[in-house]
């Protein structure tokens, strides 16, 4: 049967095997051994025509609760926001999303400036001189930031906040592996990373620190302490993973002397989709430039002296370096950082610091109503867009509960360590109502009685 | 200096207090943030984003695409990337508010459609690979490779076996391969291929050993020629200890004709934006599910999505698992593209993907060899690799025939790779391709090669009608400028 994907017809292919001289389609895999062949059919479910497929997969999405049934505090890592409507429009246009890695600048022009943009919209927030054109999600782009910290230093050791999102200290863990380094977790002291400890553990073999800043309890860590304390040991770099929309507000890690700012820029432009795909980006120094991982977009001109865009420094990379690259990333998440683009376009200079301070005053409204209904509030120190409450019985009870009235509540801490046991981190973002607001912070204190 | 006729980057069409967002108001009381911070941390400079209207983005954007070739825009044979058709079908059902507007940290059993639709595309790729499991945690090919051999490596350890220090990659190999090998803390190794561009038995005898963990493959190889000794070589990798892995790159040649599990591969990542047609989106996002053998399935990375008959869960007791190479679950609005792919096609019908890939493969390479070199001539698979030497002894290199294809309104074939044809253009046309197409794009790169005998200047300053013409690559690397600055009028 012809699908309406495959356009050869039998008249085509009659044709074409006789060019190349052969009767059968069959011929052309004789080169597959016998006892290699597979000769039985996939056992895989049938085609379904495009109506009753779209039909059928509309249900099984209609099964899961999501953010447009519920109204969502629930961050970690993960956050709902606004994002413009020309965001999905751009990312949409197939110019774009059916082109692969612009190896061929004359007819990428569009995808090599985009990502131009891209990496100089990520340098402007985190203060950095050099961003590449995207990682796979903020947790690799940690964990490829770490092993980069240790190959330049040439040391084996490496400092890592307890407080930095526990999934990406489960990816730096394995990631660590590859190069055999020591991954030391730095306890976290009232909802920070633990300096004295930090400080007792800074040696001459530490390639790094890392910190997330926000952390991931919402908490803003003392950069500017840690940097002093780094300043010391010269040749240990800091290294910090940053929620780029925080950065409209806070001052940037790279004014406090970081050497590598990674994060995930699903802040700007890019649904949750379930934890993928989001978008990582990874920022440094001059210095390092050609360390990093990925592609890197320069500016150039062409031979009439027009300005253009090529992928360049490429002797970093895989594919011309092979086992000696700097990574063996290859592709990245370019569509997804240009959405993040698009997104960082609409919002500008004004809006990216009027959104994180609505992020932060929403919050804090929030806190304060927890504060009003006895909800104890777990830490006092300066937070981003989420704190962490007490709630006095299960997490994932109280969830259930919540969900029955239309809420989709915060992230269980219980579940990552026994000390967290009934503690919720609560996000608010720049889209949660005071109506709303009123009304969960409401349901959690009648729930809590 | 620019140039006035400079095509304007973003920031350029920025004017102070121009806005092109809409915030949601601020509804509860105003508090004073900055008398809660240390004026350390509060930032003293706006980022400098551009403020531009929505309309100045949209027509920004717009005239990006259209200085970019995508599938959509035309053909795109890049060899080794399967620059198939990307159904639209696969973009609507990946926006469904139930797929796209989830959270990862959801209650599993507020998630059943999701984890029903990974679990399903897992086994439905356990099925298509002859694989005993599949994890979908990998964001990309690359990944995958790195995680199958993590696991390899696991795998070894387990056994007390910390020797096998070496991954064998052919010469023919992608990049990633040994790269990857180098990120796992291997290294890499290689192997030969022999005057037909297949793997050398022979030269592979000579260097596997019992330091050897593994050895990576590509089959077809990147010559998209099928390693007929694949049985062989297994046994030869097998009975030194190691294990085979196999780069899923070129899967859309052998789907329903062959399976890696079958052919004695231990491991396999797939790439979900080539074969099962998740759009490139300009270099990602892709997805690089792995799959594996029983005998590895313990060191699969953490948690493993799995079910009890009644509803699906994530598994997080995984003693043996080389741990989590991803936050959250993978690149999940990827697999659900690659989901309504399987789905549309079906079991018949992704054979005949296959089938019509080789065909079409063939078909070209057959009527190209009277024009270029063809240095490998049995039957290939889904793609083909040709050499430019014989327009190289005219003055016209690869690169030119190339730039020139532009001018014709193709994207041309992957150039110099792989590396052990001299001046290789690699073909890979794909099943989603009419023969019309086909033929227009043979009768181009005919022309191509007569204009490089009888006027070769022509094809060297190619591309003509490009928005820009050759750009200067040394320069870009030189002095690397790798964002804008802005300059005062």
């Amino acid at each position: 049967m012809q699908h309406r994907y495959i356009p050869m017809t039998e008249e085509d292919k009659k044709s074409m095997l006789k060019t190349v001289g052969v009767d059968s389609t069959e011929e052309l895999f004789a080169d597959i051994p016998d006892d290699v062949r597979f000769k039985g059919d996939l056992n895989i479910k049938p085609a379904k025509n495009e109506f009753e497929l779209k039909k059928e997969l509309s249900q099984l999405a209609n099964q899961n609760v999501n953010l447009e049934t519920h109204t969502s505090f629930l961050g970690a890592g993960v956050y709902q926001h606004y994002i413009p409507s020309i965001v999905d429009h751009v990312i949409s246009r197939s110019e774009f999303y059916t082109a692969y890695t612009p190896y061929q600048p004359e007819i990428s022009q569009g995808e090599l400036q985009a990502i131009f943009e891209f990496q100089t919209m990520i340098s402007e927030l985190t203060g950095m001189e050099v961003s590449n054109s995207s990682m796979y999600d903020g947790g690799t782009a940690l964990a490829e930031a770490v092993n980069l910290s240790a190959g330049q230093t040439r040391k084996k050791k490496v400092l890592v906040s307890k407080a930095v999102h526990p999934e990406s200290l489960e990816v730096i863990h394995t990631y660590a592996k590859g190069p055999g380094l020591e991954v030391v977790e730095i306890d976290v002291k009232n909802g920070l990373t633990d300096l004295e400890q930090l400080k007792s553990e800074l040696d001459d073999d530490t390639a790094s620190v890392v910190l997330q800043y926000p952390n991931f309890l919402g908490q803003i860590e003392p950069l500017k302490e840690v940097n002093e304390l780094l300043a010391d040991r010269k040749k240990s770099m800091m290294v910090v993973s940053s929620n780029p929309l925080a950065l409209g507000y806070l001052t940037p890690p790279g004014e406090f002397g970081a050497d590598i700012v990674v994060g995930d820029t699903q802040v700007f432009g890019i649904p949750g989709q379930f934890g993928g795909p989001h978008c990582g980006y990874f920022a440094t120094t001059k210095k390092l430039m050609r360390k990093v991982p990925g592609r890197l977009v320069g500016q150039t001109v062409d031979e009439e002296g027009y300005r253009g865009f090529v992928l360049t420094l490429q002797a970093r990379e895989q594919h011309i370096r092979r086992d000696k690259a700097t990574s063996n990333i290859c592709s990245n998440q370019a569509l997804n950082a240009l959405a993040s683009s698009v997104a960082m376009s609409a919002l500008g200079k004004q809006g990216v610091k009027e959104m994180a301070e609505l992020n932060m005053k929403k919050a804090r409204y929030a806190k304060t109503q927890f504060e009003q209904h006895g909800i104890d509030i777990v830490y006092e120190g300066s937070f981003f867009n989420e704190f962490v409450v007490n709630v006095n019985q299960d997490v994932s009870q109280l969830n259930e509960k919540l969900r029955e009235n239309g809420f989709i509540g915060g992230f269980n801490l219980g579940s990552l360590s026994g000390e967290w046991k009934n503690h919720m981190l609560i996000a608010v973002t720049e889209i949660r109502t005071k109506e709303e607001i009123d009304q969960f912070v409401k349901e959690v204190g009648d729930l809590n009685d | 200096m620019t140039k006035q006729a400079d095509f304007p980057v973003i920031f350029e069409l920025s004017q102070e207090n121009r806005k092109g967002y809409s915030l949601p108001e601020l509804d509860v009381p105003d508090v004073d943030l900055d008398s809660e911070f240390s004026s350390d941390y509060i930032r003293q400079t706006n980022p400098d984003l551009p403020e531009v209207s929505e309309l100045q983005i949209m027509r920004h954007y717009t005239a990006l695409s259209k200085r970019n070739h995508g599938v959509d825009s035309g053909f795109y044979p890049l060899g080794s990337c399967t620059m198939k058709y990307n159904p639209k079908i696969n973009e609507d059902v990946a926006r469904f508010p139930g797929f796209s507007q989830i959270h990862p940290y959801q209650d599993e059993s507020t998630v059943q459609g999701a984890l029903g639709l990974m679990y399903d595309l897992q086994s439905s790729l356990s099925e298509i690979t002859g694989m005993y499991d599949v994890t979908l945690q990998p964001a990309a090919g690359a990944q995958g490779e790195w995680t199958g051999l993590m696991m390899i490596r696991a795998f070894h350890e387990a056994n007390g076996d910390y020797n096998r220090t070496k991954v064998i990659v052919p010469d023919s190999a992608h990049g990633t391969n040994p790269a990857s090998a180098t990120v796992a803390g291997f290294e890499a190794v290689t192997v030969k291929s022999d005057e037909r561009g297949l793997v050398d038995l022979e030269d592979l005898k000579r260097v596997v050993g019992d330091d050897t963990a593994a050895l990576m493959l590509t089959n077809p190889n990147t010559l998209g020629l099928f390693e007929e000794h694949i049985v062989e070589m297994a046994n030869i990798i097998h009975d030194a200890g190691g294990r085979l892995y196999y780069d899923g790159a070129n899967l859309n040649a052998i789907m329903g004709y062959a399976r890696p599990g079958d052919m004695g591969f231990d491991v396999v990542h797939l790439n979900l934006h080539k074969t099962f047609t998740g759009p490139h989106g300009g270099g990602g996002p892709g997805s690089g599910p792995v799959g594996v053998s029983e005998e590895l399935a313990k060191f699969l990375p953490k948690p493993v999505l799995t079910t009890n008959g009644e509803s699906y869960y994530f598994d997080h007791d995984r003693p043996d698992s080389i741990g989590r190479v991803k936050p959250y679950y993978g690149n999940f609005g990827i697999n659900v593209r690659a989901y309504t792919y399987i789905r549309s096609m079906g079991p018949d019908g992704l054979k005949q993907v296959s089938e019509n890939a080789v065909l079409n493969a063939n078909y070209m390479m057959r009527r190209l060899q009277e024009e270029y070199e063809l240095p490998f001539t049995q039957h290939c698979k889904h793609e083909f690799v040709l050499s430019g030497k014989n327009q190289k002894k005219l003055g016209v290199r690869t690169l030119d025939i190339a730039k020139r294809l532009l001018d014709f309104g193709y994207h041309p074939p992957t150039i110099y790779f792989p590396l052990n044809v001299e001046e290789a253009l690699m073909v890979e046309p794909t099943e989603t391709e009419s023969k019309e197409t086909l033929d227009e794009f043979i009768d181009a790169m005919i022309q191509i090669s007569n204009e490089a005998k009888e006027d070769p200047e022509l094809v060297q300053e190619a591309p003509y009608t490009t928005v820009i013409s050759r750009l200067d690559e040394t320069q870009a690397a030189r002095k690397p400028v790798l964002r804008y600055y802005r300059t005062e009028e």
